[in-house]
């Protein structure tokens, strides 16, 4: 079983459009795991059941008593997050700022603090319109992105992967370069960079693939819009050469994927033409290069 | 007046919106533009300025002190976050699970884990006539951005007055990280696309914004692609719509060379403008 993770760095460069064509063409041989939990979109063209979901929990909040409050103070004191303003006479504690580090429920000597857990999402284990299995999840708003929901997301996936002896786990990544990015790709076997060849495209690349170079993991290139600026375009082609990376194809700049996603598609349903190929042909390369 | 620039998804246009208004601000005052996406900061590539001043950004750390350690295991019961483990005779620090929050540090009885600066990443400081632009960027391999976003978001406060137009280039999505970057706005401007995709993120962001209880209003960017759906829902909440920037490729390729495009496509002008005009509205309002 081979786990494939499609990232970007930038947002907006037709990662979940692609992701979820991979997807289809995966068929029934595949797990997906939507990781990009914090705006998940893939549901929308996989149309997944949501016949399971399980709430999940991660992290602590302080709660404050206050009738065993003495106003002592010591809590607001210790508080590194500013959580603990006065309101109207109250120690209160501000759920945006706190970051449940349990400091001040330790220190308060009247033990007027206790910490709840958090729950900052869902996550759920859908069948999808293709027949096969979908792990995804919805962070709840204003919640913690710590990578925690995205490992679990991931371990899921790759559970019923292997239980049930696909040969793939797809996993649509989430953008930047902070913690979930790196639970989505520690311990993939190769990873997708979907880009486009516009300076933040390339910028947002070059980071992103710092980060992919500590974890020492194989990876491949799809140039987007690949002819929206042919000079930038060279620029990464030239890098990728430069860094080792196969450049797995070059995609033009295309309505026909917005198109396809406002009927809910994805591009090779859609579409059997030219860009329906250059898919096809992407994914036969990726599998070829996962198994490498 | 803070004004920041957010979406639910990725890639809609918010550093777009961002630069361009903040050079249309610059043609007649002086205005602040300041990237809080750290992670992938992209403003920067577009904003052409002399750098004035650079300062290392840090977070701070607990080094463990062998030599006075007891091996008491306080330090680790009392780490949330499994950033401080006892392993054996030894103590060991994570870096990049710790929070900051001093918790084993003052409440180890042997002064045993002293908090040190660590390297989180950089801030830049950018001038150009009425145009100051501030950048921070965080390390690769650092994990947490919202540390870096909230000292960039102190910086920003402590050098430039309260009546100066600040706008602030947030990150993607509608987690902690975007928190932080908005709660002290007093304004958000929520750039989306008429797309499935944009739909269901701008719903979520709109969500955050009213559990966030911050003035909000919309941008459609890339008008006229998609469907009438996102424009259909901002009616139905009574969400004003500022601004409809048109779906045109030649605005994709100039964004794609790291070009500001206020100067050279007058229909994004003329809706830039109405935006500045917003703003300039609100601000008086709340001068009153």
């Amino acid at each position: 079983m081979k786990e494939i993770v499609i990232i970007s760095g930038k947002g907006g460069t037709g990662k979940t459009s692609i992701t979820a064509s991979f997807a289809v063409l995966g068929g029934n041989n595949i797990v997906v795991a939507d990781c990009d939990v914090d705006a998940a979109d893939m549901h929308l063209l996989m149309q997944p059941d949501f016949a399971q979901s399980e709430d999940f929990y991660s992290g602590e909040l302080a709660v404050i008593d206050q009738d065993k409050c003495t106003q002592c103070g010591d809590c607001a004191n210790v508080c590194r997050f500013g959580a603990i303003p006065v309101i109207d006479g109250q120690y209160i504690v501000d759920a945006l700022s706190c970051e449940g580090c349990g400091y001040c429920a330790r220190i308060c000597p009247t033990e007027a603090i206790t910490n709840i857990d958090l729950n900052v999402g869902k996550w759920y284990v859908s069948t999808v319109k293709t027949g096969s299995v979908m792990v995804h999840a919805k962070l709840g708003v204003g919640a913690d992105n710590s990578g925690k929901l995205v490992a679990k997301v991931k371990n899921e996936a790759k559970q019923i992967a292997t239980d049930t002896k696909k040969d793939y786990i797809i996993v649509d990544g989430s953008p930047g370069i902070g913690c979930p990015v790196v639970s989505s790709i520690s311990g993939a076997n190769f990873v997708v960079l979907v880009t486009e060849p516009s300076v933040s495209g390339l910028h947002d690349l070059r980071r992103v693939y710092q980060l992919v170079k500590k974890f020492k993991i194989k990876a491949g290139c799809i140039i987007n819009k690949s002819d929206i600026n042919n000079e930038v375009s060279k620029e990464i082609e030239n890098f990728l050469e430069k860094e080792d990376i196969v450049h797995i194809s070059s995609l033009p700049y295309d309505e026909t994927f917005t198109e396809a996603m406002t009927e809910g598609k994805t591009i090779v349903e859609y579409d059997k033409s030219k860009l329906y190929n250059s898919i096809v042909e992407s994914w036969e390369k990726v599998q070829l290069l996962a198994n490498k | 007046m803070n004004i920041a620039i957010a979406s639910g998804k990725g890639g809609t246009g918010k550093t777009t919106v961002s630069t361009n208004l903040a050079a249309l601000f610059a043609e007649s005052q002086k205005v602040v533009l300041s990237d809080l996406d750290v992670e992938e900061p992209n403003s920067g590539l577009f904003i052409r300025a002399e750098l004035v001043h650079e300062e290392n950004k840090f977070k701070m750390i607990p080094k463990w002190e062998k030599d006075n350690c007891s091996l008491c295991g306080i330090c680790q019961d009392v780490c949330n976050y499994h950033a401080v483990i006892q392993l054996g005779t030894k103590i060991m620090v994570f870096p990049e699970l710790c929070h900051s929050c001093y918790a084993c540090s003052e409440l180890c009885p042997q002064e045993a884990l002293p908090m040190l600066p660590k390297k989180m990443g950089v801030l830049r400081h950018f001038n150009q006539d009425n145009l100051s632009f501030i950048e921070s960027r965080l390390d690769v391999g650092e994990e947490q951005a919202v540390p870096l976003i909230a000292q960039t978001i102190q910086y920003v406060k402590d050098n430039f007055s309260d009546n100066i137009i600040k706008i602030y280039d947030a990150p993607p999505g509608t987690s902690c990280p975007v928190i932080e970057a908005t709660k002290d706005a007093d304004f958000v401007i929520l750039v989306t696309e008429p797309t499935p995709f944009g739909l269901h993120d701008l719903k979520l962001a709109v969500e955050t914004m009213k559990e966030l209880k911050i003035d909000f209003s919309v941008i459609i960017n890339r008008y006229g692609i998609g469907n009438d759906d996102v424009l259909e829902y901002c009616n139905t909440e009574d969400i004003p719509v500022l601004a409809k920037i048109p779906n045109d490729r030649r605005i994709a390729e100039l964004y794609s060379s790291g070009s500001l495009i206020y100067d050279q496509h007058s229909e994004v002008r003329k809706q830039l403008e109405s935006i500045k005009d917003y703003i300039l509205q609100i601000n008086q309002s709340s001068i009153r």
